[in-house]
């Protein structure tokens, strides 16, 4: 069974930015988007592994600095019409702090 | 309860216009479409190929029966509707059906003419309109041998060339001298003509149908005698001939907007159903889009304009109200395997009008412009097409051709791309050529997209194939294939192009809002301009975070989530994910301790690779992120600034060795190299920026292929601008000549605030020259002397913000968040 790990306060993360977080096989990207929800995905395009954290995130979306693919934030899903997809991990905000299921 | 919206034609406009609702506004209504025909919709403009045998009627489907299913669309197919009851606002169909509405969609297409002549009713006279003409095409070659297709058009010739692959004997019968007379000249027609010809068509010209023969089937046709009583014969048949027989008669003359539905509900119409440039008819809760249109006067059976017109109509079906439709022109290229032709605009010309031909009967080579005021009015080719798109883009966009006039005919295509050399007849490549040589798409590859997938524009090849959607160098000859794939007509480049899919306001548009409404924030850009998602996209945001940061550099805060992540983390993103570093060295001068610097911090961070640039600098390769903070404090420690090799900024200046050492140097090009840098660092741009200063005409630094170039002769220093060395080669133009180095620094200046202030966000200076011309540039810089100083001073103004060194303020501590990653705590 997986817990919840505190990772750092909400504003440690840039609004439409992101951080990563280093877990024992790879990268998690944390986003923030614009309406102060937040997403955690690998962070690892499902083209070719390019580091999604370091994309531009819009809406639910980031999209990754390698070759402009978009993904769902939510699903971890490549947008139309470019197929592919990131593993997500669930994410929660409480009380101003950034927690995430591992 | 949701508004009920009904659509009466499952063609491709009509359905068109619900894919375009759906995107703005998918809750909006319960749908219902009508059909005539017994198929989901279908690709009509494929119908040759299927003909021809070139694809199954499966493979040109564009929305399956699950694709209505999935959007919730109720469709009702073989049963067209007979009556709209606009008083009750239902619909009543064939079936007896009966479906209210709250918005009517009319989008019924047209008919072909029927020439009313004798017989012309008999068993075996079609049309060439959709499925069932097809089938009944195939089926008569299965038996028939004698085809006579009445009309040399579009249609008539992709019927007769069609029924002759499928083994008849055809003969094309027109009433005009020449073939496709509204889309060519004589040279053209009969350049198509002999081609056809050699294929195996026959052609009876200038020949009047006067009765279609036979009794209970088709045996022939009879022509008209003219007045002196001769058959009016003159082309290809000896005279005297006044019958020809035919076992089937394809009527391919022209079309008529179907009207009949809209004319017994009462709504107006005139050729055809009249609508204004919101589509909307005489009663406001009937839409109307499609063949069955007349718009401002003119009716369209091309599918570019049904699309647009369809783009039109969704918006205020979404009662979004913003779009407006202000006609179309159009294309033709000819859907006949082998033979290649286009044809734009008004290719005939009148007084006032200068042609320009180019033509060489041993290639079966033909290009005429029709060229008013310097500008293309229409355009005519044969056998080399590759270039149409670009003249219909010229000629859509209105542009000056003045400066290129002298090669206009020889194509864009001059001075070789890199990547394509110059392979630019499409027609003549094989399926596996590559057409794309960064994303390794081949002309196969793309073409099996455009059938299998149905597109239409540029924009939806890019995203399916990502051809032409890297370095784009290859755009054109995706545009061509996409024209002769898809054929008459495809999507092409509206001249007003909006900045991304979150807005229909185009980048002047947004530029002018900026400074005239002295919106100084994004979310103010987005409120007032109306932006349709919260916060824009990876496309719009790097756009007006450039345009705020240029037009109010005191003003705005710039805003390091709408920079590409280069420019977010001041280095260059590699494939692996770590980052390039180049230090700025001016004018490529450097120094023993520079170089030992620079070596040290290589061995302390493990850099794995060093490269010396195409501009005279170092570059470190596959520094992992978060050593980029302190490699930049060990760098700055040792004089070194950012050397903005990342970003859409002043990149170097080069420069050659100059007069203090060459023995032909004729001024201090080093020297006036570092003046450049120190004036112009820093400052963010539309698209990159280079500079170079050669010290005589030899041009050691290649100063001709920069977009500000400095060639020093004895006399003083020319300047260059415009240049590109990259996907594009573009030799610079001549701005003018100056005396002193100070005004080298003043021109610059002036030049490339103007760039700045007037370039599109990723155009660089090589096509915004080209936009705006050379006259535009010369007039503020050359012959406005205040003009020019105000440039100069706002340029300096904006570089007090701008000269703010990245690497040292991040090596201090600034947006020290980019480069940390975040630890798990419990």
């Amino acid at each position: 069974m997986s817990d919840w790990k505190k990772i750092a306060p909400l504003e440690d993360i840039p609004r439409l930015g992101s951080r990563v977080v280093e877990i024992e096989d790879g990268s998690i990207a944390v986003f923030r988007t614009g309406d102060d929800q937040v997403f955690a995905v690998r962070d690892a395009c499902p083209h070719k592994n390019g580091p999604l954290s370091q994309g531009i995130v819009a809406g639910h979306t980031v999209t990754c600095p390698l070759h402009n693919w978009k993904i769902d934030l939510e699903s971890g899903e490549a947008l139309d019409p470019d197929e592919g997809c990131t593993n997500t991990y669930v994410a929660k905000v409480e009380e101003g702090m950034v927690y995430l299921q591992l | 309860m949701k508004e009920r919206l009904v659509l009466v034609g499952n063609g491709m406009a009509g359905v068109r216009t619900l894919e375009e609702l759906l995107k703005l506004a998918p809750e909006e209504y319960d749908i219902t479409v009508f059909g005539a025909e017994p198929y989901p919709n279908y690709n009509r403009i494929m119908l040759s190929p299927v003909l021809a045998g070139e694809k199954t009627i499966d493979e040109i489907i564009l929305n399956d029966r699950e694709w209505y299913e999935s959007n919730g669309i109720t469709l009702h197919t073989g049963d067209p509707v007979v009556e709209i009851d606009r008083i009750n606002r239902r619909v009543v169909s064939a079936s007896g059906m009966e479906v209210s509405y709250d918005r009517l969609l009319l989008a019924t297409g047209s008919n072909p003419f029927i020439i009313p002549v004798p017989g012309s009713d008999l068993p075996g006279v079609i049309g060439f309109r959709d499925i069932a003409d097809v089938d009944a095409m195939v089926e008569a070659a299965k038996t028939g041998k004698k085809a006579v297709v009445i009309g040399g058009g579009l249609l008539g010739l992709e019927a007769a060339n069609g029924l002759m692959i499928n083994g008849m004997d055809v003969t094309v019968v027109h009433l005009m001298d020449i073939l496709m007379e509204r889309q060519l000249d004589k040279p053209a027609a009969g350049m198509l003509r002999k081609s056809l010809e050699e294929k195996g068509m026959k052609f009876l010209m200038e020949a009047q149908t006067a009765e279609v023969l036979g009794e209970d089937h088709v045996t022939g046709l009879r022509f008209a005698d003219d007045a002196q009583g001769r058959a009016s014969v003159v082309g290809g048949r000896k005279p005297g001939t006044t019958e020809i027989e035919a076992d089937l008669v394809v009527m391919a003359v022209g079309i008529r907007p179907a009207m009949d539905l809209a004319q017994k509900a009462g709504l107006y119409c005139e050729r055809g159903v009249v609508v204004n440039d919101t589509m909307q008819t005489y009663d406001p809760r009937i839409y109307a889009v499609g063949e069955c249109v007349q718009h401002r006067g003119q009716c369209y059976g091309l599918v570019a304009p049904l699309f647009e017109q369809a783009k039109v109509a969704a918006n205020h079906l979404a009662k979004m109200g913003i779009a407006r439709y202000e006609g179309s022109v159009t294309s033709t290229k000819l859907k006949v395997t082998g033979i290649d032709l286009f044809s734009a605009g008004e290719f005939n010309e009148e007084d006032g009008d200068e042609t320009l031909v180019l033509q060489d009967p041993a290639q079966n080579m033909y290009k005429k412009l029709v060229v008013r005021d310097n500008r293309i009015k229409g355009a005519v080719m044969f056998g080399d097409t590759m270039d149409g798109t670009w003249y219909f883009q010229l000629l859509r966009e209105g542009t000056d051709i003045s400066a290129f006039r002298s090669t206009i005919l020889f194509g864009q295509h001059d001075l070789g791309d890199a990547g394509h050399g110059d392979e630019t007849r499409v027609a003549a490549l094989s399926s596996d050529a590559e057409i794309c040589g960064c994303n390794g798409v081949t002309k196969g590859d793309i073409i099996d997209a455009i059938q299998t997938k149905g597109l239409f524009t540029l924009d939806d090849v890019r995203a399916h194939t990502k051809a032409s959607a890297s370095c784009g160098s290859c755009t054109g000859l995706v545009e061509a294939i996409l024209s002769s794939t898809v054929g008459e007509g495809y999507e092409a480049k509206p001249s007003k192009k909006p900045v991304c899919g979150c807005t229909e306001h185009s980048h002047d548009d947004v530029i002018r809002a900026i400074a005239e409404h002295e919106l100084k924030d994004m979310p103010s850009v987005f409120s007032f301009l109306e932006w349709n998602t919260p916060d824009g996209c990876a496309t719009c945001r790097p756009a007006l975070n450039y345009y705020l940061l240029a037009r109010w550099p005191e003003d705005y805060k710039d805003d390091a989530q709408s920079r590409f992540i280069n420019e977010r983390a001041h280095g260059n993103i590699q494939k692996d994910g770590t980052y390039s570093v180049v230090p700025r060295m001016f004018g490529g001068l450097c120094t023993p301790s520079d170089l030992r610097a620079i070596a040290d911090v290589c061995d302390k961070y493990e850099v794995p690779e060093m490269k010396v640039t195409g501009g005279q600098r170092i570059d470190l390769f596959g520094v992992k992120k978060e050593d980029l903070p302190p490699l930049w404090k060990d760098l700055t420690d040792a004089g070194f600034v950012s050397g903005h090799a990342y970003g859409k900024a002043m990149r170097t200046v080069k420069t050659c060795a100059g007069k203090t050492w060459c023995r032909f140097g004729t001024q201090n090009s080093t020297g006036l190299g570092v003046k450049l840098e120190e004036l112009t660092w820093g400052s963010w741009m539309p698209h990159k920026f280079k500079l170079a200063v050669s010290g005589c005409p030899r041009n050691c630094a290649e100063a001709t292929i920069k977009d500000f170039g400095v060639v020093c002769v004895d006399s003083g220093y020319e300047l260059h601008i415009g240049g590109n060395g990259g996907i594009k080669v573009r030799v610079t133009d001549l701005l003018c000549k100056v005396d002193t180095e100070e005004e080298v620094l003043e021109y610059c200046g002036a030049f490339t605030q103007m760039y700045r202030e007037e370039a599109h966000y990723l155009e660089r200076t090589a096509p915004w020259v080209e936009r705006v011309g050379l006259g535009h540039i010369k007039e503020r810089i050359l012959e406005d002397e205040a003009e020019r100083k105000a440039l100069y001073e706002r340029f300096k103004v904006g570089q007090k913000v701008a000269q703010v060194d990245p690497w040292k303020a991040r090596a201090e501590g600034e947006a020290a968040h980019e480069f940390e990653p975040l630890k798990i705590s419990a």
